[in-house]
């Protein structure tokens, strides 16, 4: 990936009406515009390939009125985060191994009260980030689909965004709806796509150049640093790569496993291996060449 | 407490004055009467005596109890600070009773503009302001084009001098929820809106920007090159 652009800012530009206060340490929140697209499926196989890659990680269910974490990685864990929040039991109770060797940290049922942005899902989130971020290699915050204000609020605790999408074209229109959000309203200027379920070799690049055109005309771009400069995008999409469409991602889903455990060599399973790689690469040891 | 060793002299010449009448203490008993009063002066010190709107007081609190809800809430709240166009060109033309007069007319067409739950004040000569909780930014511009609208549509009659035409400038800002916003800095922004508004020529609404994250037809469209440009496929290349 090309260096990243320096910190555009549109003339008189608007103050975010939710801002961005990202929890100190590396937080990708797993996120997308439409449900349905695999975003725990990308959550939990990724953190498994991170790990894999020596990272200490953790997933953390922010799906919090409708998580299906547990489901995806057959856990039914006694203690979740509904017991840390509701002060039955310490944080590090909640805290599960999950079949990829990560940790895990599940929703639990009877988070209908935190399916709604209230003070104190606030508060209780904020903390819980800032206590557990820090024990991490990097966190990924597998949050619910679409811009409802506790999706919002998750993302702008995250560090980074990935957003997963599928090239239909409702789930392209609901992430382009996504990344306007998260640029007009939090000021982000990066965000990271995946593409599901690709059925061509270069579907991502075309798709994420596409989303890049759109927002250029829509969101806007800032002037180079002089007349012979490219203009900056206000907000710059990377593509970190595809997930092929693969009928080994279907058995591995029905089985309740995780891809990369149930079929190592699946495609799908080796361009999970490759997208964290580049996700470790761009994004959790990023700052540490600087 | 023993109520002769307060004196009520002044307190009585006061309401008397502002046409406040209270059922004296023989009726009511001492602490009833007592009670009265207060609320009695509470009242007036909160209350701008010509228009009966509230003061620029009493306005100053209740917007710092809405930055405290706007915080904990996750709804918008707009302030709008108001000004009548060239008022002081009404005073001296047709003197202080007549710019009284107007005074009276905008703040009862302000009164019925707004939305009920909405804080109408007068905080300075011939300055408003409304607070307009819950209101989010998409609204914002039909609420405060509404006051605008309802000073400019008729003429205000003078009782010695016929009809003018009176309008006003009106300048918008939003407290931002679960941002504990600072009440000084929102007036301050109200307020640079309605420079921006007097500046670029009066009888005009200025509202903070706020960019929309909704999403057009056109941009749908875009999205699967059903109107492709030249342009477009030039950039397509660039920020692949």
């Amino acid at each position: 990936m090309t260096a990243t652009p320096t910190t555009p800012q549109a003339p008189g530009a608007v103050a975010p009406a939710v801002l961005l206060h990202p929890v100190k340490g590396k937080v990708i929140a797993v996120t997308s515009g439409k449900g349905g697209v695999g975003k725990t499926f990308v959550s939990a196989n990724l953190a498994a390939a991170l790990t894999r890659r020596g990272l200490k990680v953790l997933v953390l269910d922010a799906d919090l009125g409708l998580a299906n974490l547990d489901v995806v990685l057959n856990l039914y864990p006694k203690l979740t985060l509904h017991d840390v929040f509701t002060g039955k039991c310490e944080l590090e109770d909640a805290i599960i191994k999950a079949p990829g060797g990560f940790s895990v940290l599940l929703a639990g049922s009877g988070l209908v009260e935190y399916s709604r942005l209230t003070p104190e899902v606030r508060d209780d989130f904020l903390r819980l980030m800032e206590d557990v971020v820090p024990r991490y290699d990097v966190v990924l915050l597998d949050t619910g689909a679409g811009i409802s204000d506790v999706v919002l609020f998750a993302l702008s605790l995250a560090s980074e965004v990935l957003l997963v999408a599928t090239p239909e074209p409702t789930s392209l229109t609901d992430a382009y709806a996504t990344i306007k959000v998260l640029s007009t309203q939090q000021g982000r200027q990066h965000i990271r796509l995946l593409v599901n379920q690709s059925a061509r070799l270069g579907d991502g690049k075309a798709i994420t150049a596409q989303l890049q055109a759109v927002l250029n005309r829509f969101v806007g771009t800032v002037p180079g640093a002089n007349a012979a400069a490219k203009s900056l995008p206000l907000v710059r999409l990377h593509h970190v790569g595809d997930i092929p469409s693969d009928q080994a991602v279907k058995d591995a889903v029905m089985r309740r496993q995780l891809l990369l455990l149930h079929t190592p060599g699946a495609p799908a399973s080796v361009a999970i291996g490759q997208i964290a790689a580049r996700i470790e690469e761009t994004v959790i040891r990023a700052d540490e060449a600087v | 407490m023993e109520m002769g060793a307060l004196r009520f002299d002044k307190v009585d010449a006061l309401l008397r004055q502002a046409g406040v009448a209270l059922a004296p203490p023989s009726e009511v008993g001492d602490a009833r009467y007592l009670q009265a009063v207060l609320d009695a002066l509470c009242d007036l010190s909160s209350t701008d005596s010509l228009t009966g709107l509230m003061n620029r007081r009493a306005f100053l609190s209740v917007l710092e109890q809405e930055l405290d809800r706007v915080t904990r809430g996750g709804e918008h709240a707009l302030l709008l600070a108001l000004d009548i166009d060239h008022f002081k060109r009404v005073n001296d033309r047709y003197g202080h009773p007549a710019g009284d007069h107007v005074l009276r007319v905008v703040t009862k067409r302000l009164r019925e503009a707004v939305r009920p739950m909405d804080n109408v004040a007068r905080i300075g000569g011939e300055e408003f302001a409304v607070l307009c909780p819950q209101c989010p930014p998409s609204f914002a511009t039909a609420i405060a084009q509404r006051t605008r609208v309802a000073i400019e549509s008729a003429p205000i009659e003078l009782p010695e001098h016929g009809p003018i035409t009176v309008t006003i400038s009106v300048g918008g800002a939003f407290a931002q929820p679960w941002v504990k916003g600072n009440l000084s800095d929102w007036l301050a922004r109200a307020d640079q809106q309605l420079y921006r508004a007097k500046q670029e020529g009066r009888n005009c609404v200025r509202l903070e920007p706020y960019a929309s994250a909704d999403v057009s037809a056109e941009e749908k469209g875009l999205l699967f090159g059903w109107s492709a440009t030249d342009e477009q496929v030039a950039d397509h290349g660039q920020s692949a």
